[in-house]
């Protein structure tokens, strides 16, 4: 099996789970890599006390991209916004359950970006990421 | 080496660049990204070293022996450059950083002068960022507008539209001379004939397009012209703009500083000629000095009418061998005369970034993104293209290779 290139991860990119736009959405956000140019549109929907009801994403991206927006919106249902901001890169990681290059992190880290902006409403602030949440503490959400 | 009429020497051209010699992933590199910047050739990386060794020192500074060797050399390296591209007098010649300052020298010291309020800038939708920012700059400054020269279905500029465009009275067209991601040439001589007829001047980009063939600014009939070193087989942090004499004494300075002046007072300063008025402070003597033995080198050791030749081969290798992947897409036009590297594709079902991630396994290197051009990316509609270009070194094996490894793509993708 290929190191990188999993079957679970070619699987999301070629089926992404949660692809498409939610209705009336309260959050919404699109953001690009700046590198590649990829795009995504995250829009979520909350329900009752602000928990995320709904999510969705679209755009057009590389496998690695693809597949950890596909992983990360499968696991925001039920997360308040404060949850969205504290989460860590390292969970996004885990859910790929690959090594990432240097190269390829901001692949990676797109969706997650696109989601703590969409909670934030503004560009979040990547450089903070690293310390905003335990991952131990976000895996446990 | 000797110029070998018909045969290209390639053997003797790639011991002339030691990176060849490194390997990646366990096999020799096949480097497919000159486009974004060549590898070095010896003649420029001893030249740098002997500079830096033996004669470093600031120049036009000091009636010192080592001062007045730089300034010979570097001066040497004008002259190297102004013969090279066809400059009638290397004070025309004006070292800077890379293409991106070339252009936004003249979109700030030209542009700020001659475009105001209402005038029209005209851009190709084929240009670099380096050629459109620096405009867009300048008609947000002054409050000019800009028009975008369309390409047609093939990847080549539509020149019927152009002319239109032209009849708007535009001050500047500002044109690639060869696209960095459809291989392209622009028919340049008679865009500018084109262009002075209705009024406009031309600055041409030549960050692609002197890499690969022989150039003589005064045949291609443009006001400026851009070269960037590091594309040209010599250091980083060097490249020179060309630009008509009377034009360049008519501006106005760029930046300002040390060497650019000609009398400083506490009541104002008066500037230099060119081209020290444009080139404040102390310069990259050695990177100067390496594009200009990167340049003789060509000159000397091949030619650039071989250097376009063997271009063009590579390309028509490219193009008839790609095809044979299942589901790939080249984006710009069929072989032919206006058609050099590099060769952009996509393949249905990866994406660029994954082929190239893929390809560096086998260790071949391309560039995937949207290759610093996005208003031609959304006229091609893709978000990404994967990028094969070219260099005197380039092998056909190289590209075969390439071949095996989108293949070996389509394989991991379950294609
Ligand atoms: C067509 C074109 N113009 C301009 C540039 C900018 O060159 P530089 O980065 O050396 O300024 C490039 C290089 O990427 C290019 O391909």
């Amino acid at each position: 099996m290929d190191e990188l290139y999993r079957d679970q991860i070619l699987e999301h990119y070629k089926r992404p789970h949660n692809f498409g736009v939610v209705e009336a959405a309260d959050l919404e956000y699109e953001d690009t890599n700046p590198f590649c140019g990829d795009e995504q549109h995250v829009t979520i929907k909350l329900g009752e006390d602000d928990r995320v009801a709904e999510v969705a994403f679209e755009g057009k991206g590389c496998a690695i991209s693809t597949a950890a927006t596909s992983l990360l919106t499968d696991e925001l249902v039920g997360m308040t916004r404060d949850e969205l901001l504290r989460l860590p890169k390292e969970y996004v990681l885990e859910l790929l359950g690959i090594d990432i290059s240097a190269t390829r992190m901001k692949c990676a880290m797109l969706g997650l970006k696109i989601v703590k902006s969409a909670a934030l409403g503004k560009p979040a602030e990547w450089e903070d990421e690293g310390e905003a949440g335990n991952p131990a503490e976000a895996a446990a959400f | 080496m000797t110029v070998t009429a018909g045969a290209f020497p390639i053997e003797r051209v790639r011991e002339q660049f030691p990176l060849l010699e490194r390997e990646i992933n366990g096999t020799p590199v096949a480097y497919l990204d000159s486009g974004a910047s060549s590898q070095r050739v010896l003649a420029s990386i001893e030249a740098v070293d002997d500079y830096e060794r033996r004669h470093h020192s600031n120049v036009h500074r000091g009636s010192h022996t080592l001062s007045g060797e730089a300034t010979e050399a570097y001066e040497g390296a004008r002259g190297i450059v102004a013969r090279h591209i066809g400059a009638t007098d290397p004070r025309e010649v004006i070292f800077v950083r890379n293409a991106t300052e070339a252009l936004n020298l003249v979109a700030r010291a030209w542009g700020d002068a001659n475009v105001g309020a209402g005038d029209r800038i005209l851009l190709t939708e084929m240009e670099h960022h380096s050629n459109v920012v620096p405009w867009q700059q300048l008609a947000e400054r002054v409050g000019a507008a800009v028009d975008w020269a369309p390409i047609d279905d093939d990847g080549l500029l539509d020149l019927d539209a152009l002319r239109a465009l032209l009849e708007r009275g535009p001050k500047v067209l500002a044109i690639t001379h060869v696209s960095n991601v459809l291989g392209t040439e622009n028919p340049l001589a008679e865009i500018s004939a084109m262009a002075h007829d209705a009024g406009a001047l031309v600055v041409a980009d030549g960050a692609q397009g002197a890499p690969k063939q022989p150039l003589d600014v005064a045949a291609l009939g443009v006001d400026f012209y851009t070269i960037t070193g590091h594309k040209l087989y010599a250091p980083t942090g060097i490249g020179a703009l060309w630009g008509r004499l009377d034009l360049l004494r008519a501006m106005p300075p760029f930046l300002g500083g040390g060497s650019m002046i000609r009398k400083v007072t506490r009541e104002g300063t008066t500037y230099a000629d060119v081209p020290a008025r444009f080139e404040a402070g102390t310069p990259a003597i050695a990177q100067a000095i390496g594009m200009g033995a990167a340049i003789a080198w060509l000159d000397a050791e091949l030619g650039m009418e071989a250097v376009r030749d063997h271009e063009r081969a590579i390309a028509d290798h490219t193009l008839a061998r790609l095809p044979e992947v299942p589901g790939l897409k080249i984006f710009g036009p069929p072989p032919g005369p206006e058609r050099l590297g590099p060769v952009s594709f996509e393949i249905d079902g990866i994406h660029a970034h994954d082929v190239s991630e893929i390809l560096d396994r086998h260790g071949v290197a391309v560039r995937a993104g949207h290759h610093c051009a996005q208003v031609l990316m959304e006229r091609l509609g893709v978000a990404a293209t994967a990028r094969a270009s070219f260099g005197v070194y380039t092998t056909t094996e190289e590209i075969d290779r390439l071949v095996d490894g989108l293949e070996d793509a389509r394989r991991v993708f379950g294609l």
